[in-house]
Formats: C-alpha cells, sequence, structure tokens
C-alpha cells in the first residue's frame, strides 16, 4: 500500500515536497488512465521521489474548454487552479497528460502561475539517466513497440526524444509508423475531440491513426497521453486485435518491466 | 531624331505604368492588412530575422518534401537571380542601349549570362514537372474541393506565365547570338554573353535575314519585359503573393511553442475582477470605452498577422493534405480556411473602398458565409497544418479564434461541448464526477 500524500496534509506537516504530480481529469476518473496514474505513482514511489497531488483541490485545467473556444471558462479554472497551487508555494509540475502539461507550461504562465512543468516520460527518463530507478531487463526485449506521439507533447512542444529513449531502455525494438513526429497524426481527440462526436467523414481519425499503427506490425503501441491512449484502445478494438495488441502507456510498461 | 527615342519613351512610360499600377495594388494590400487587430510580434527581433533567414530565405521547410522543396529552389533561385538580368534590361530601355553592363564587367558578363541561361532552363524543366504534378499525375492536394474552378486556373496560369518567359528569355538570347554569330559587326548588337542553352536555337536562325533576326530579338525582348511587368501585376489577382510576402510572413511568425495559444487579454481583465473580493464591481464598465467583441466572426476581428497569412498563402496544400480532419473525409481544409479569409478580405476591402473609407455592411461574413460552423468544429488543434506550412501561415488560430466567437458571443458550441464545459464548471471535470472523488484512485494502490 503506497501513501499518495496531498498538498494539504504536506503543509500541516510543514514539508514542502519536491514536485506537485497533476493527475489530471483522465487520470482521476477514467478507468483506464487511472491505471497509467497507478503505474506512475508506483513507479514515483520506488523512486523515492518526494511528490504530492493536489486531490480534491485539483480541477480542470481549462484545456478542453479552451480549445472548444470558452475562454472565459478556461481562464477561471486557469486562475483558480494557480491561486491554489501558488498558495502552496509549488515550483515544479510532473503530469501524465500532454493537455495538461500544454497548458500549465505555456499558457498559465501569464496569468500568473510561473512551474516548471515537465511531462512524465520526462522525468523517467531523467530517474534512469541519474540512476535513481534502473530497469531491469527481460519483460519487454525484443519485442516491437510504436510509439504514437500525442500533438501535444511532441508537435505542441517539441518534445520526441523522451519517450522513444525509454523504449530503448526497455530493451525493445522501436518502430516507427509512417507519419512521427513532426508528422505524427493526431489520435483525433485534441481540441476537444474527445468529448464530442466527430463530423461527418469517410472515417474516424482513429482508426486511420490505428491502421497506421498496425502497419509496422507492432506487438505493443506506445503512448503518452490518456486520451491517445482511449482513442487508439478503440481503434484497436475496433480492428479486433484488443487480445493480440495492447495500447500502454510509457509508464505501465516501465512498471510492469519493474514488477510493480 | 524624336523617332529614335521612341521606344525609349514607350518602355519608360510603359515601365512607370506597370510599376504604378503595382504599387497601388501592393497599398491594397497594405490597407486590407490594417484592418485586422494590432499584434505586437516586434519582440526578440534576432531571432524574428533568423526565422525568415532560414523558412523563407533559406526554404528549410520547403525541402521537407523534397521533390518538390528541390525543384522550388530551383524556381527560386532562378526567379531571385534572372532579375539581376531585369535590372539590364530595364536600363537598356531607358537608355536604349543593348547589354550596357557588358563592357563594365568583361568576362564576368558572360559568366552571369550563361548561369542565367542554365537557370532559365532548369526552370523550365522545373516549371513543367510541376505542371505535370498538378496535371498529369494528378496529385491529390491540387484537386481537392477548394481548388475547383479559378484557384485551379490561376495556379496553371502561373506556370504557363513562367514557362513563355523562360522561353522568351531563351529567344531573346538566341536571336542575339545568331546576329552576333552570323552578322558581326552589326550595329548595336555588340560581341557579349555566352549562350550555353540559347546556343541550340541557331539553327532555326540559319536562313534567316538580319532584319527578320533583329525583329526577333527585339519582340523578344518587348514580350519578356512586358510578360515580366504584366506578372508583377497579377499576383495581387493570383495566389502568388508569397513570392514577396513570406519574407514579412515569417518574420511575423509565431515563435513561441506552437501549444501556446493566445490567452485573452480582456478575458483575463473580467476573470480577474470576479476572483478578486475586493474589486468594485461598477468599475469595469467605465474604463473600457468600447466592448470588444470576443473571438472572431468576420475578418476585422484577425488579426493583422492572421491576414497577411491569408494573403501570403499559395494553396500548395500542404497544410490540407497533413490535417487528419481533413484525410479522413471531413470538410475541414485548412488551406480553404486561408483561402476563404484572403477572398472576404479583398471583398470586404472593395467594400470599403467603394463606399469611401467606411465599411457598408453586406449582410455576409466569414463565418458562415465562407468557413461553416462545420468545418470548424472539426479541428483536432493538433498543429499539423501549422507544421506543414511551409511559409509558416497559422490556421489553427483563425479556426481557434472562430470557435471562440460561437461559444463566447453565441453560445452556438456542439451539444456534447456545452455538457463537457458545464461539468468543468460545476465539477471541475470535463465529466459528471465528483471534485471530491479525485483522488480515489489513490486508495486502489
Amino acid at each position: 500500500m503506497i501513501k499518495v500524500p496531498t498538498l494539504a496534509e504536506c503543509l500541516t506537516e510543514g514539508r514542502t515536497p519536491e514536485i506537485l504530480f497533476w493527475v489530471g481529469c483522465a487520470g482521476s476518473f477514467d478507468e483506464r488512465a487511472k491505471k497509467i496514474t497507478k503505474a506512475f505513482v508506483k513507479l514515483l514511489d520506488s523512486a523515492k521521489v518526494d511528490f504530492a497531488v493536489l486531490g480534491a483541490e485539483e480541477s480542470c485545467s481549462g484545456d478542453p474548454a479552451k480549445r472548444a473556444g470558452n475562454e472565459f471558462l478556461f481562464q477561471m479554472q486557469a486562475m483558480t487552479n494557480i491561486e491554489v497551487m501558488n498558495a502552496y508555494e509549488v515550483k515544479k509540475i510532473v503530469t501524465t497528460c500532454p493537455h495538461c502539461f500544454n497548458t500549465l507550461k505555456n499558457e498559465y504562465p501569464e496569468l500568473g502561475g510561473k512551474y516548471e512543468v515537465i511531462h512524465h516520460t520526462q522525468l523517467l527518463r531523467d530517474l534512469l539517466e541519474e540512476g535513481k530507478m534502473t530497469i531491469a531487463e527481460g519483460t519487454f526485449k525484443g519485442k516491437r513497440i510504436t510509439y504514437h506521439d500525442p500533438c501535444y507533447l511532441g508537435r505542441a512542444n517539441n518534445i520526441y526524444e523522451a519517450p522513444r529513449e525509454l523504449i530503448q531502455k526497455l530493451d525493445a525494438e522501436l518502430v516507427e509508423m509512417k507519419s512521427c513526429k513532426s508528422r505524427g497524426l493526431c489520435c483525433g481527440a485534441g481540441g476537444a475531440q474527445m468529448f464530442k462526436e466527430p463530423e461527418q467523414g469517410s472515417k474516424d481519425i482513429n482508426i486511420e491513426r490505428t491502421e497506421q499503427a498496425i502497419e509496422t506490425k507492432p506487438d505493443i503501441i506506445a503512448a503518452g497521453c490518456p486520451f491517445c491512449n482511449t482513442m487508439l484502445s478503440d481503434g484497436v478494438k475496433n480492428k479486433e486485435k484488443e487480445d493480440s495488441l495492447p495500447v500502454l502507456d510509457l509508464a505501465e510498461m516501465i512498471a510492469t518491466a519493474k514488477d510493480l | 531624331m524624336l523617332i529614335d527615342l521612341l521606344p525609349n519613351i514607350v518602355f519608360t512610360l510603359l515601365l512607370f505604368v506597370g510599376l504604378g499600377f503595382f504599387a497601388r495594388n501592393v497599398g491594397k494590400i497594405k490597407d486590407n492588412i490594417n484592418l485586422g487587430r494590432v499584434i505586437d510580434r516586434t519582440d526578440n527581433p534576432k531571432a524574428r530575422w533568423s526565422n525568415m533567414a532560414r523558412i523563407a530565405l533559406g526554404q528549410s521547410k520547403m525541402v521537407k518534401r523534397p521533390i518538390a522543396g528541390i525543384l522550388h529552389v530551383v524556381v527560386y533561385i532562378g526567379f531571385i537571380l534572372i532579375n539581376i538580368e531585369l535590372l539590364e534590361i530595364i536600363v537598356d530601355g531607358v537608355l536604349g542601349t543593348h547589354r550596357i553592363f557588358a563592357p563594365y564587367l568583361g568576362g564576368f558578363y558572360n559568366v552571369l549570362i550563361a548561369s542565367f541561361e542554365i537557370l532559365a532552363a532548369l526552370v523550365l524543366i522545373a516549371v513543367i514537372i510541376f505542371w505535370c504534378r498538378r496535371n498529369v499525375i494528378r496529385i491529390q492536394r491540387f484537386w481537392k474541393a477548394e481548388m475547383k474552378g479559378w484557384p485551379k486556373l490561376d495556379a496553371d496560369i502561373i506556370l504557363y506565365f513562367e514557362v513563355v518567359l523562360m522561353g522568351l528569355f531563351l529567344l531573346m538570347n538566341g536571336s542575339d547570338l545568331a546576329i552576333q554569330t552570323n552578322f558581326p559587326g552589326a550595329p548595336h548588337y555588340a560581341q557579349a554573353g555566352a549562350f550555353p542553352i540559347s546556343q541550340y536555337l541557331l539553327p532555326i536562325f540559319q536562313n534567316s535575314s538580319i532584319d527578320q533576326l533583329i525583329l526577333i530579338e527585339r519582340t523578344a525582348w518587348w514580350m519578356h519585359i512586358l510578360g515580366i511587368l504584366c506578372f508583377l501585376n497579377y499576383l495581387y489577382y493570383s495566389k502568388h503573393l508569397h513570392i514577396l510576402l513570406a519574407f514579412p510572413n515569417t518574420y511575423f511568425a509565431n515563435l513561441n511553442a506552437k501549444g501556446r495559444f493566445a490567452n485573452n487579454a480582456n478575458v483575463t481583465a473580467e476573470v480577474q475582477l470576479m476572483l478578486d473580493p475586493n474589486a468594485d464591481p461598477y468599475a469595469s464598465s467605465t474604463d473600457s470605452e468600447e466592448v470588444e467583441k470576443f473571438g472572431a466572426s468576420d475578418v476585422m476581428d484577425l488579426n493583422k498577422v492572421q491576414l497577411l497569412n491569408a494573403y501570403t498563402c499559395t494553396e500548395c496544400g500542404r497544410c490540407t493534405s497533413e490535417c487528419p480532419a481533413n484525410q479522413t473525409g471531413k470538410k475541414l481544409s485548412p488551406r480553404k480556411v486561408m483561402m476563404d479569409t484572403r477572398d472576404r478580405l479583398t471583398e470586404v476591402g472593395d467594400n470599403i473602398k467603394k463606399n469611401k473609407g467606411t465599411f457598408v455592411a453586406d449582410g455576409k461574413q466569414l463565418l458562415g458565409d465562407y468557413i461553416s460552423h462545420e468545418e470548424l468544429w472539426a479541428c483536432t488543434s493538433c498543429n499539423a497544418c501549422v507544421e506543414a506550412c511551409p511559409v509558416d501561415i497559422d490556421p489553427l488560430s483563425i479556426i481557434m479564434d472562430m470557435r471562440q466567437y460561437l461559444v463566447m458571443e453565441e453560445s452556438a458550441a456542439p451539444t456534447d461541448l456545452n455538457n463537457m464545459m458545464s461539468n468543468i464548471e460545476n465539477n471541475g471535470a470535463p465529466w459528471p464526477f465528483n471534485q471530491q472523488d479525485r483522488a480515489n484512485w489513490a486508495k486502489e494502490l
């Protein structure tokens, strides 16, 4: 049993944790994304990272509201969150959601929320490089893994390498899709599409992307975003491959490799 | 005496008329761009110059698609260098001289003319390949819905223009060479230039008299310069302004992380007021003289850089071909967003000109009459279009501004999104879960 401290608890204990784990709405509520959250927390715990969460004091970052056009709701959310985080004197944030990551990193500073924000794949990479975490060889050795670039991590913030380095550290074989990195195809969930039906078209975007992934004949599809994870899992289900082709977050893979 | 000067006078007049019309069109573009909202993109000039040098001058994003990219570099270098020759043509035209630079440049003149010829031939080949890509191979992005009619014709006309101009340039040189070779000592036609390409035209002129050759040379010379003046003035009516506007467009491009969308400052003021318990609720309504509308429903609501983007777009369609919505058959095409913005801007500009400086409502706007709600809601904000644009155009910012208008001014979001937003408002998550349950996952560890 891992005890996940909240910032409020830390405050009463008179300590300031080094890093805030921003869980995000998907990571808090979505059944699939909760597994990623838990895997990541296990990794943080095993690497003895001094972290805390906001718990019930966390609220939507406002990303889907902003991309949907509701700037007012976005800024209400942002400023409320900033007030909370500034009160706790938050300096550094890690998050498993590229949408939260992007908004906190790029759109909060102008509204008064200035933090160092990193994506969990970056933190995991750093922990491995600094020797604070190790992966035993074996579980993923030689597996073909294709990595889907989340738009808000890749194109939006030019983070392409950290997740790929993790796959290499797993001793797996990284296979690239025909459109990857800066030309990676969206999973179809960005810009608040996650919360609505797609417009009329010839195909759903997640199916197109899943087909590109399947073309690489992978053993696993790796993702770094809870929304991408949902979209690609749905795509894999649509292709009736859910039993043979898992869609996994990088944190889940490392946790599995570490037998956590 | 006067009759001898007639060509010079005619040339000078045509030059002034051509440049005058062009200046007028540039003025129109400037006026139209200035209809947009002010945006400060003057920060960090060093990074801006470098962005322009890399992307506009250095074509760094063009070559990401190597075939089109390298062919384009050929045409681009040809265009720039052959313009040096244009300088001589203009001086010759005004003064009535012939190849005036030759005596001053000596052997280097031959090198110059020879390299212009080789470039002209390469441009000719590149342009023919471009035409084949559009009309024989029929590359998909050139045949999308928004390319029907004028845009398709426009693209072809520009290619024909270049074929004709390069052809005339080589014909002019070839007939000149024929005079120099077959009639050495002919008045006016000094021995000057090296002609590695147009020398192959010599056999055609074998039996031509000096008068015929002079007629051909003069005709080609005049047609070439007139063609260039026409091309210059065609720019305004075509999609081809990128040859000039790519430079300011890359200078004023967004240099922030692509994921950072602008925060609306008017909203910030309001939200701060709402969250500040000590604020005077009546203070705000008086200090802002005019309530600016949220987002954009027409071109005047967009900022100047977005309008510059619209004029810069050359309809290459790389954005649309990378767009996940368009790839899966949705109506959204980022290229169409830019074309619509430009067409509407031209319409509004003409309206203002016609009505002596004021815009008279024409019952139309960019939103709805040009760009439909369906197109706007199909966007995943993935930035593929922005990444793909070889000249740093940002269609996404226009889509987002129009969504902002739809939601904040018209409450016209799709029902699903309204549900999502009311969930965020009520319980701090896009789904209907209780905020108090956010950390329940921690109990399952």
